[in-house]
C-alpha cells in the first residue's frame, strides 16, 4: 500500500489508498436441510488522488497491477469533481470494540448446529412449514493510509444467524422470520425462534380490513420496511446541499413529533455497523438527527460537508465507488408505551410487520406505499389475526408528526436500525 | 487472461485428484467504468479491474463453494470447496445430463465501450443534463452510466471448457422537481448487452421526462382501490416479471411438495390469450448469453402456453431432481456467487388488441406507464408505475402522481382481458434475488389491461 501511496503521490497532490480484505463463511440451509458451505475470500483496493484539484479514483482486485490503477485514476482525474477537503491527518481513533476472536473460532459444525436447531425448534411448532436459514461468519480488515500522514486500520467480527420459513395452504402463502447479528458468535437463538413463533401464532386466524384510514402500530421490523429508507434519504448530506431534502432548510426546526428522537451512531460496543472511523479516516461519532421532534443535523462525508460548510459527521461511506454520505446505524428512543398498551388503544386497526415494496414511490417526498406482507388486524383491543391483500400509503412527514405513542422496548433490525414500535394515528389502508 | 493454460491445467489435475461428483470453476477478468452526476455536475467517475474466481463442488447432493481474487494456489480451493461439499452431502447428487462443450464465444469488440474515451461518454450526458436544466421549476437531476467488458471462463470435471466475453452498458437518469414542499421525481432506465448507440439520442425522451417531473407537482394523487388498469409495454414487462416470472424459478419448487402442487404443469393461469417466455436464446437483448454458469446451452421456455402451466427455469439440479429438461438458467452475478435459477428475457407474447381499443369502453381507470421498481413475495406482488394517468369515458385524462400496484399472482393473470399488437422489450432492468443484485435481464411486453387491480392511494 506505501508503494502504491508513493507511486501516486508523485502525480498528485494529495493522495489515498484504501484496502479491504474479508474472509466469510456462509453456510446455507434450504427446505430444512444443510444445502451448502461456502468460502468468500477478497481483497480489493482504492485509490483516490487530488491532481490538479480534481478528484480521481480507480479500484481493482488485481493487485499484481498497481501500475494500472494509478493510470486509470490520472486518466478520470482529469474530468473529476473539484475536491473541496483536505485529507485528514488523524492517526489516533476512539477504542471501539469490534473484534471477538470466539467468531473468528467458531466451528463449521458448530454453525451448522446453531442453523440445524433455529430450525428443528420451528419445525416443532409447525410441522409443515418449509424453513431457510443461513448462518455466516466473517472477519474484515481494513486500511486506510494518505499523503497527509493519516492512517486508520482495524478488524472487525461478523455472525449473522437468520430463518426465513414458508407456510402454503393451497395457493396461500405465509411468509415469517428473522435474523440478529452481533460481532460476537450468537450462541443463544432463542430470541430469533421465539420471534418466529410468535409470527405463527398471530397469523394463525385470517382477519379482514376495510379501506379507510385507520391507527396502525409499525412494528420495529415495521419501521425499517415502511419509514426507514425516506428518512435515510432526507438526513443524507447530498441530498441536503442539492435541494431536494424536505427538511433540508429545516435545521433547528420542530418538523416530527416532539416524542421522536433519531442518532446516527458507529460507536456501539461490537454492534456490526460500528467503526473507530469511517471509510476516509474520519473517527466514528454520534450523531443527533431528530432532538425531541427537531431536526439537529445531517449525514456528511469530507466533500459533502465541505461543499455545505460544514464537519464531517464520520459519514464518509464506500459501496464500490467514491466515499459518499452513508447512514451508519440509525437508532430511534424508546419511550415508555409498551406493545400490549397500544394494542388494548385501539378498537380498530392494523399492526405492520412487513411491507413490501414500501420504497418503490417518491422516497424523496416521504412517500411510502406497499403490499401488506406481514400484518394483523387489531378489533377492540385484541389482535385478531392476520391481514392480506392489502395496501397501505403514507407519507413520513404526516406520519411521524403525530404519533400517538413510542415503544418502550427497541430492536435492532438488520444492522442498520435499531427502533421501538410506533403508534401513528391513521394511515390510508386500501384492500380488496 | 494470463497463463491461462497453466491455470486451465492445474484444475483439471485438480478435478480429478479431488473425489467429488461434481467440480466446476469459473475464473472471470473484467473492466469497467462509471459516471455519475448529481446535480449539475459531475460527481464520480471511475474505473474498475476485476480478477476473480470460483470454485464449487458437489458431493452426495451437499454444495462447497469457493471464491477468491487471485489465481495461486487453485488446487487448495478444490480441495476446500470439496472438503465442504463433503461435510454438507448425506443423501444424493442428482445433476441433469449434460455432454463436455468446448466453446468460445467473443463479443462484439469494435463495439467495447469500456474504451470509448471518457471524455465521449461525458460529453453526451453533459447534453442531457442540460436539457434537464433547461426545465424550470427542477431541483436536480441524476445521471448515473455504467458499463462493463466481462471475459469469463468455465470448466468442470466432465471436460467443458468454455470462454465467453459479455459487454453490459446501463444509463439511469432522473429528474427532481420542487415547488413549496412537494417534490417529485421522475426517471428513465436504459440498457443495453452490444451497443453504446442505443443510449444515444435520447434527447426528446430526456426533456419529456424532465417536464413531466414539473407536471406532478400539480398532478393529485389518486383514491386508493380496485381499478381497472393499462399497462404500457415497459410497466406491463415488469409485471410478468414479478408476477410470474419468479415463480417459475424452479429453486423455490424443487423441494417444495406444496409448490410443486401449485405449479403443476398444465394448471390454467390465464385466458387463452396469454403466452409467456423467457429465454436467453433470444438475442441481442441484456439477458441473452450462448451457455449459462453450468455451462448450459441457453434456451427459448415457454412458461405459459394459451393461459397454461407448460414449463418453468432450470438449473441442472432442479431440472435432475423435477426430472424435466434443463433450459440454461442458472446464472450468477460474478464470481462471488454460486450460479442460481434466475431469469434472462421475459415476456409476454403480442396479440391484437390496439391501445384505443383497449381503453375505449373504460369508464373510471389507470393508464400506468413506466417503472420504478417491483418485488414480489411468490404469491403477492407489487410494482410501480413512474407515470399515471386517469381513463375517464374511453380517453386517457388527467396525470397522476405515482402508483403502485399490487396483486396475487393466482388471481391477477386471470384479470388480463385484453393484450395488446405492439410487443416492445426493456433493457433498462436489473434483477436482484437473494444477495445477487443487479443482474442483467429484459422484459416486455404489448399494452395489457387487467381488471380489479389495487392500487394504493390517499
Amino acid at each position: 500500500m506505501e508503494e502504491l501511496l508513493d507511486q501516486a503521490k508523485k502525480i498528485a497532490e494529495e493522495a489515498e489508498v484504501f484496502m479491504v480484505s474479508s474472509e466469510a463463511t456462509p453456510i446455507q440451509f434450504e427446505a430444512n436441510r444443510l444445502k451448502s458451505i461456502q468460502n468468500k475470500r477478497s481483497t480489493s483496493i482504492a485509490l483516490r488522488i487530488i491532481r490538479q484539484g480534481k478528484i480521481g479514483y480507480a479500484t481493482t482486485t488485481d493487485l499484481n497491477n498497481k501500475q494500472n490503477l494509478v493510470s486509470n485514476a490520472m486518466e478520470t482525474a482529469e474530468f473529476g469533481m473539484p475536491a473541496k477537503f483536505k485529507l485528514p491527518s488523524t492517526n489516533s481513533y476512539p477504542n471501539i470494540e469490534i473484534y471477538d476472536h470466539a467468531t473468528a473460532s467458531l466451528s463449521l459444525e458448530k454453525m451448522i448446529e446453531l442453523g440445524e436447531s433455529i430450525i428443528t425448534q420451528v419445525r416443532n411448532h409447525t410441522s409443515d412449514i418449509m424453513c431457510e436459514a443461513d448462518v455466516t461468519k466473517s472477519i474484515i480488515s481494513t486500511r486506510i493510509i494518505n499523503s497527509n500522514g493519516g492512517q486508520a486500520s482495524y478488524q472487525k467480527s461478523i455472525f449473522s444467524l437468520g430463518i426465513e420459513g414458508t407456510l402454503i395452504h393451497d395457493t396461500d402463502m405465509l411468509f415469517v422470520g428473522e435474523d440478529k447479528s452481533s460481532c460476537h458468535p450468537i450462541l443463544e437463538p432463542n430470541a430469533i425462534t421465539e420471534s418466529v413463533l410468535q409470527q405463527l401464532e398471530l397469523a394463525k386466524n385470517k382477519a379482514s380490513i376495510p379501506s379507510k384510514s385507520l391507527p396502525v402500530v409499525f412494528t420495529p421490523n415495521g419501521v425499517a420496511s415502511a419509514l426507514l429508507s425516506p428518512l435515510m434519504t432526507a438526513f443524507n448530506g447530498k441530498t441536503v446541499i442539492e435541494g431536494a431534502s424536505p427538511i433540508g432548510n429545516k435545521l433547528n426546526q420542530q418538523v416530527f413529533d416532539e416524542k421522536l428522537w433519531l442518532w446516527d451512531d458507529s460507536t456501539i460496543a461490537y454492534r456490526p455497523r460500528s467503526q473507530p472511523c469511517d471509510d476516509e479516516g474520519i473517527p466514528s461519532q454520534r450523531t443527533p438527527l431528530i432532538t425531541q421532534g427537531n431536526i439537529t443535523s445531517f449525514l456528511y462525508d469530507l466533500q459533502t460537508a465541505a461543499l455545505a460548510n460544514t464537519q464531517s459527521t464520520g459519514n464518509g461511506g464506500r459501496s464500490g465507488g467514491l466515499p459518499s454520505p452513508s447512514p451508519n446505524a440509525f437508532i430511534i428512543n424508546p419511550n415508555s408505551t409498551t406493545f400490549n398498551e397500544m394494542v388494548k388503544d385501539i378498537k380498530e386497526g392494523l399492526i405492520i410487520e412487513q411491507l413490501m415494496g414500501a420504497n418503490q414511490g417518491n422516497i424523496l417526498g416521504g412517500d411510502f406505499s406497499g403490499n401488506v406482507l406481514l400484518g394483523y388486524k387489531i378489533e377492540n383491543g385484541e389482535i385478531i389475526g392476520r391481514i392480506k391483500d392489502t395496501m397501505v400509503s403514507g407519507n413520513i412527514y404526516q406520519v411521524l408528526k403525530k404519533i400517538t405513542a413510542i415503544g418502550n422496548e427497541n430492536k435492532w433490525v438488520g444492522d442498520l436500525l435499531n427502533a421501538p414500535h410506533i403508534y401513528c394515528p391513521n394511515l390510508s389502508v386500501a384492500s380488496k | 487472461m494470463s497463463n491461462i493454460e497453466f491455470i486451465t491445467n492445474q484444475l483439471n489435475e485438480a478435478f480429478t485428484k479431488y473425489n467429488a461428483d461434481y467440480i466446476e470453476a469459473h475464473l472471470e477478468e473484467s473492466e469497467s467504468s462509471h459516471i455519475i452526476y448529481r446535480g449539475k455536475k459531475l460527481e464520480s467517475i471511475g474505473r474498475t479491474t476485476i480478477i476473480g474466481g470460483n470454485v464449487r463442488a458437489l458431493v452426495k447432493g451437499g454444495w462447497g463453494f469457493v471464491s477468491f481474487n487471485e489465481y495461486d494456489n487453485l488446487t487448495d480451493k478444490v480441495e476446500l470447496a470439496v472438503k465442504q461439499a463433503r461435510l454438507v452431502g448425506k443423501t444424493e447428487s442428482r445433476l441433469a445430463e449434460l455432454e463436455p462443450i468446448i466453446d468460445t464465444i467473443p463479443a462484439n469488440i469494435d463495439k467495447n465501450p469500456v474504451t470509448i474515451p471518457l471524455s465521449d461518454k461525458k460529453q453526451l450526458l453533459d447534453e442531457y443534463n442540460n436539457i434537464i436544466w433547461h426545465t424550470p421549476k427542477l431541483q436536480t437531476s441524476t445521471i448515473g452510466y455504467g458499463d462493463s467488458h466481462k471475459k469469463t471462463i468455465f470448466l468442470n470435471s466432465s471436460g467443458s471448457h468454455i470462454s465467453q466475453e459479455r459487454i453490459d452498458i446501463t444509463l439511469r437518469l432522473a429528474a427532481v422537481a420542487t415547488e413549496g414542499n412537494e417534490i417529485q421525481q421522475v426517471g428513465i432506465s436504459l440498457g443495453s448487452s452490444n451497443d453504446f448507440d442505443s443510449i444515444r439520442g435520447l434527447h426528446p425522451q430526456v426533456e419529456q421526462m424532465s417536464q413531466h417531473a414539473v407536471e406532478l407537482l400539480s398532478s393529485p394523487q389518486v383514491k386508493g382501490g380496485e381499478y381497472t388498469v393499462v399497462l404500457d409495454p415497459v410497466l406491463a414487462g415488469v409485471f410478468v416479471h414479478e408476477a410470474f416470472g419468479h415463480l417459475s424459478e424452479s429453486d423455490f419448487i424443487y423441494e417444495n411438495d406444496r409448490m410443486r402442487e401449485i405449479m403443476v404443469l398444465g394448471k390454467k393461469f390465464g385466458s387463452n390469450d396469454l403466452n409467456i417466455i423467457d429465454g436467453a436464446a433470444v438475442p441481442q437483448l441484456r439477458g441473452s448469453y450462448k451457455y449459462d454458469d453450468e455451462g448450459v446451452p441457453a434456451t427459448k421456455t415457454h412458461l405459459i402456453r394459451e393461459g397454461k402451466l407448460v414449463g418453468r427455469l432450470h438449473s441442472r439440479e432442479t431440472a435432475a431432481i423435477m426430472n424435466e429438461k434443463p433450459t440454461g438458467n442458472a446464472r450468477a452475478i460474478n464470481y462471488r456467487y454460486p450460479p442460481i435459477v434466475r431469469m434472462t428475457n421475459t415476456y409476454i407474447e403480442p396479440k391484437t388488441t390496439t391501445f384505443e381499443e383497449m381503453i375505449s369502453d373504460i369508464n373510471e381507470g389507470i393508464y400506468a406507464k413506466n417503472w420504478y421498481g417491483g418485488m414480489t413475495s411468490m404469491e403477492m406482488f407489487t410494482f410501480s408505475a413512474g407515470e399515471a394517468y386517469m381513463i375517464r369515458n374511453g380517453k386517457l385524462a388527467e396525470a397522476l402522481r405515482p402508483v403502485v400496484l399490487t396483486g396475487n399472482v393466482f388471481t391477477t393473470l386471470n384479470n388480463i382481458d385484453a393484450i395488446g399488437n405492439d410487443l416492445e422489450m426493456n433493457q433498462g432492468g436489473g434483477c436482484g434475488k437473494g444477495a445477487q443484485s443487479p443482474l442483467p435481464v429484459s422484459n416486455g411486453s404489448p399494452h395489457i389491461r387487467i381488471r380489479q387491480c389495487l392500487i394504493g392511494g390517499k
